[in-house]
C-alpha cells in the first residue's frame, strides 16, 4: 500500500479556513474543560501513574488475567472466542450471523471493529451494520472515515451535516439547528431498530475476576446493542483487561475526564451475562498485539484507553484533522501505534509532531509518546523506508556541524545569504520556510566574531587555525 | 566554579545577541570562571530529531574532550541543554559524558537552581508589558515552569527570572503553552502547519494586547518573529537574558 502523506493531507485541511478553525476549537475547547476537571482532582497525578501501573501489572500478567477472565465470563454464560488476525475475527461473526440468519446490525462505536474493517467485510456479504454512536453514523453516511476516535464527525460543521441529512435523509437543507438534526437522526434510527436482528459493541474493559466487561458511551449506543436483539457480539483487543472490578473505578474517573472534560461518561453499561433468551458473544483479538507486548521498545502503547486526550491536545492533529493521517488510529498515539501495524505505510507519521511533549503530559495512563515518536524516527531511518530529502539534509547537517571550522563557514555563508541576496531569492519557493516566514534582520556579526573582537583578550586561541580535522 | 559557555550553532548564526547577553550576564557573578568553548559546534540536535541516531554520535564524540572539565556548562538554549541532558546518548555513556549529562544548563536553570539568584544586583529595568512564551522543550521536558496538562503545584522558573525586573508587568497568550509549531526540523518538513501554527500563536499575542515576547528558547521566538515579520505584526522578541541583563531595546 502507498506511503501516507499525512503532511500533504493536512496542508489540505489547513487551507479550509472555516473547518480548520472549528476544528482546532471544539479540540482545545475540550482540552480546556479536561484541564478544570483534573484540576479539580488533588490525586490527579497520582492517579495517572497508578493506572499506568496497574496497566503494565495486567499487561505482564497478560496469559493469567486472561485465562481468569474467560472462565468466570464463560460461567456466566458469555461465549468466547479468539481470533489472531482480522480475518479470523470477521469470519467469526459472519458465521454467527449466518446461524442467527442475520440481515440487520446495530453496532455500538467499537475501535478493534473499525481496525478489522467489520463493516466492509460485512457489507460484502450483504449484510448492513448501522452504526448506533451519532457521530459515526454521521461518517458511515458520508462515506467517510472517522475523524477522531472519540467524536468521529468533529471535522464537520452543522452546515456539512445539515446538507448530508437532505441528501441522504431528505431533511431540510436549509434548515442546520442542532435540535432539528437530531430530531431527523432520532427519526431515521428509530425506525433502523425496528429491523435489527443483532447488535454488537466494543468493549472499554474486561473485568478478570467477575467475568463482566464495561462499555463507556455518552448516547447509550452499547445499550441498544445489548438490549434489544436477542444477539449480541462484542470484540476487543487482549489489552482491554483489568484485574478486578476496584480497579474499573480509576479508569471510569480518568476515561472521560481525559477524552473530553467530563466527569464520567453518560452511559457505563456493564455486561455480566446474557439476558434471557439472548445469546452473547465476546471475540478477543490479538492483530499483533502479543508481538507488541514483546517488544521492550514500544510495548508500552497497550497501555492505551482510548480516550483520544492526546488528540485534543495535539498542535498538528488540531489543524490538520484527523482524517489526514489515513488510519483506524490517529494523531499522537497513531503515528506511535500504526507503525507497528504497516511500517512502510505508516512510517512518516511520527514525523508529523513538534515534539511539543503535550501528549506525554496528558496520557491519563503515562505513554510515552514523545519518546516513541524519537523510537519510530530512528526505526524509519534504519529502514530507509522514508523520503529521501532526509539523507540530503542529514549529510548537510553533518559536514556543517563537524566542528567549530565548518561550523563558523557555514554560518557565515548563511549570514552572507541573509544580508546580500535579495528577498525573492531567500523567500524562493525552493525554501518551505520562506513559505510562512520573512527573513529575520540579518545580525551584524556572529557571537564567536563578537567574542573575538571584545572579550577574548590574551587568551584568545588560535583554536580555528590549528583546528583542522574537518 | 569553573562555567564553560556552550554558544549554540542557530544562536550564533541568526541570533548572536542571546549569546552575547548570557555571556556578560554570567561574567557579572565574581565566583564564576567563565570560558566560552570556542571548539564546540552543535549538540546534534537536529540529527537525533530526525532519527539519525549513529550519525548523531560523530557529532557527540567530538563533543565529549571540549565539556568534560567543567563544573557547569551553560548555554542560552533549553532545546540544546534538554538535548545534552535527556538525548546526549548516542555516545557511550562514559563518566565523562554522564557528567556533562548533569552538568549542562540552559541560563535559566543555571540561574534559578544552581546560583539560585533571588535579585539583579545590576537592577536592569523593562518596565513594560511581556509575554512570556515558555519553549516546550523547556517547558515540558526541563520543567521550568508547570505545564498546564500537570496537575502539580504552581511554579515558574522563567516568571520568577523576570519579576526581578524593574518595572515588568510578565503576561500570557490566552493558549500560553500551546506550541508555536517551530520543533526545528518539523518547520521544514511540515511547513504548512508549522506556519498555522505560527501565525495563530503571534496572533494570539497581538489580541492580548502584547507588543513584547520573551522566551528563554530563541529558537521559537526565531519562527513567530519570521511569521510576524511575514504578516506585518508589530511584535518584537527579546531571549529572556536580554531582559535579566537589561540590554533589551524596546
Amino acid at each position: 500500500m502507498r506511503q501516507v502523506n499525512q503532511v500533504k493531507l493536512g496542508a489540505e485541511f489547513i487551507k479550509d479556513t472555516a473547518h480548520r478553525e472549528s476544528h482546532d476549537r471544539c479540540l482545545w475547547a475540550a482540552r480546556m474543560r479536561r484541564d478544570k476537571v483534573a484540576r479539580i482532582i488533588p490525586e490527579w497525578e497520582e492517579m495517572r501513574t497508578l493506572a499506568s501501573e496497574v496497566k503494565k501489572h495486567t499487561l505482564t500478567h497478560l496469559d493469567t488475567y486472561l485465562e481468569e477472565f474467560e472462565k468466570n465470563a464463560t460461567a456466566n454464560g458469555i461465549k468466547i472466542h479468539w481470533a489472531e488476525t482480522p480475518e479470523e475475527h470477521n469470519m467469526i461473526v459472519y458465521q454467527l450471523f449466518r446461524k442467527h440468519n442475520v440481515k440487520t446490525v446495530t453496532q455500538g462505536k467499537s475501535m478493534t471493529m473499525d481496525e478489522c474493517d467489520l463493516r466492509g467485510f460485512m457489507s460484502q456479504r450483504g449484510i448492513e451494520i448501522l452504526e448506533a454512536d451519532l457521530g459515526e453514523c454521521i461518517q458511515q453516511l458520508d462515506n467517510q472515515a472517522p475523524d477522531h476516535i472519540v467524536v468521529p464527525a468533529i471535522h464537520k460543521l452543522r452546515q456539512d451535516v445539515a446538507r448530508l441529512f437532505a441528501e441522504k435523509l431528505g431533511s431540510d437543507p436549509t434548515n442546520d439547528d442542532p435540535h432539528y438534526l437530531n430530531s431527523v437522526m432520532r427519526k431515521y434510527m428509530r425506525k433502523n431498530y425496528e429491523k435489527i436482528d443483532a447488535g454488537m459493541c466494543g468493549v472499554n474493559y474486561a473485568i478478570a475476576d467477575t467475568g463482566g466487561v464495561a462499555v463507556c458511551t455518552n448516547e447509550g449506543d452499547a445499550d441498544i446493542s445489548a438490549t434489544v436483539p436477542p444477539l449480541l457480539v462484542m470484540s476487543m483487543g487482549i489489552e482491554k483487561i483489568i484485574p478486578s472490578m476496584a480497579d474499573l473505578a480509576l479508569y471510569v474517573r480518568m476515561l472521560s475526564r481525559s477524552a473530553l472534560g467530563l466527569d464520567i461518561t453518560q452511559y457505563t453499561t456493564h455486561i455480566q451475562r446474557p439476558q434471557p433468551g439472548q445469546e452473547v458473544h465476546l471475540i478477543i483479538l490479538d492483530n499483533g498485539r502479543s508481538d507488541r507486548l514483546s517488544s521492550p521498545d514500544y510495548w508500552e502503547v497497550l497501555k492505551c484507553i482510548r480516550c483520544g486526550a492526546c488528540m485534543n491536545t495535539c498542535p498538528v492533529f488540531r489543524r490538520t484533522s484527523g482524517l489526514s493521517y489515513d488510519a483506524v488510529y490517529m494523531g499522537p498515539i497513531g503515528a506511535v501505534l500504526m507503525p507497528s501495524y504497516d511500517l512502510h505505510r505508516y512510517a512518516r507519521l511520527p514525523y508529523s509532531c513538534t515534539h511539543c511533549g503535550s501528549c506525554g503530559d496528558i496520557c491519563p495512563v503515562r505513554i510515552p509518546i514523545p519518546e516513541l515518536i524519537f523510537y519510530w524516527r530512528g526505526v524509519d531511518v534504519e529502514r530507509h523506508q522514508s523520503q529521501k530529502v532526509h539523507d540530503l539534509e542529514e549529510s548537510a547537517a553533518e559536514i556543517l556541524l563537524r566542528n567549530s571550522k565548518s561550523l563558523a563557514l557555514g554560518e557565515n555563508a548563511a549570514l552572507w545569504a541573509l544580508r546580500t541576496l535579495p528577498d525573492w531569492l531567500t523567500e524562493s519557493k525552493l525554501n518551505p520556510w520562506a513559505a510562512s516566514h520573512a527573513n529575520p534582520p540579518a545580525p551584524q556579526e556572529t557571537f564567536r566574531e563578537y567574542y573575538r573582537k571584545n572579550l577574548a583578550g590574551d587568551k584568545h586561541s588560535t583554536d580555528l587555525k590549528e583546528d583542522n580535522n574537518v | 566554579m569553573k562555567v564553560g559557555f556552550f554558544c549554540p550553532c542557530y544562536i550564533d548564526a541568526v541570533h548572536p545577541q542571546s549569546a552575547i547577553s548570557s555571556y556578560n550576564l554570567l561574567r557579572r557573578f565574581p565566583q564564576l570562571e567563565v570560558e566560552f568553548i570556542e571548539r564546540a559546534a552543535c549538540c546534534a540536535l537536529p540529527l537525533t530529531d530526525m532519527g539519525y541516531r549513529k550519525k548523531a554520535c560523530s557529532l557527540e564524540t567530538n563533543l565529549v574532550p571540549l565539556m568534560k572539565d567543567y563544573d557547569a556548562i551553560v548555554m542560552p538554549s533549553g532545546i540544546c541543554s534538554e538535548q545534552f541532558r535527556d538525548h546526549f546518548d548516542s555516545v557511550e555513556q562514559t563518566d565523562e559524558v554522564k557528567h556533562i549529562r548533569t552538568h549542562t544548563y540552559d541560563v535559566v536553570d543555571f540561574l534559578y537552581d544552581v546560583l539560585k539568584v533571588k535579585e539583579l544586583p545590576w537592577h536592569p529595568k523593562f518596565p513594560y508589558r511581556v509575554a512570556l512564551h515558555n519553549g516546550c522543550h523547556s517547558l515540558r521536558y526541563l520543567l521550568q515552569a508547570r505545564p498546564t496538562e500537570l496537575m502539580i503545584p504552581d511554579f515558574s522558573k522563567t516568571e520568577s527570572l523576570l519579576k526581578m525586573v524593574e518595572g515588568i508587568e510578565v503576561g500570557y497568550a490566552t493558549r500560553r503553552d500551546d506550541c508555536c509549531g517551530f520543533g526545528g526540523t518539523y518547520a521544514i518538513w511540515d511547513a504548512p502547519c508549522s506556519g498555522q501554527q505560527g501565525l495563530d500563536k503571534v496572533n494570539d499575542y497581538v489580541r492580548n494586547g502584547f507588543r513584547y515576547v520573551t522566551s528563554q528558547d530563541f529558537s521559537c521566538l526565531l519562527h513567530q518573529q519570521g511569521v510576524a515579520m511575514k504578516h506585518g505584526l508589530d511584535l518584537k522578541f527579546f531571549y529572556i537574558a536580554e531582559i535579566l541583563n537589561g540590554d533589551a531595546q524596546p
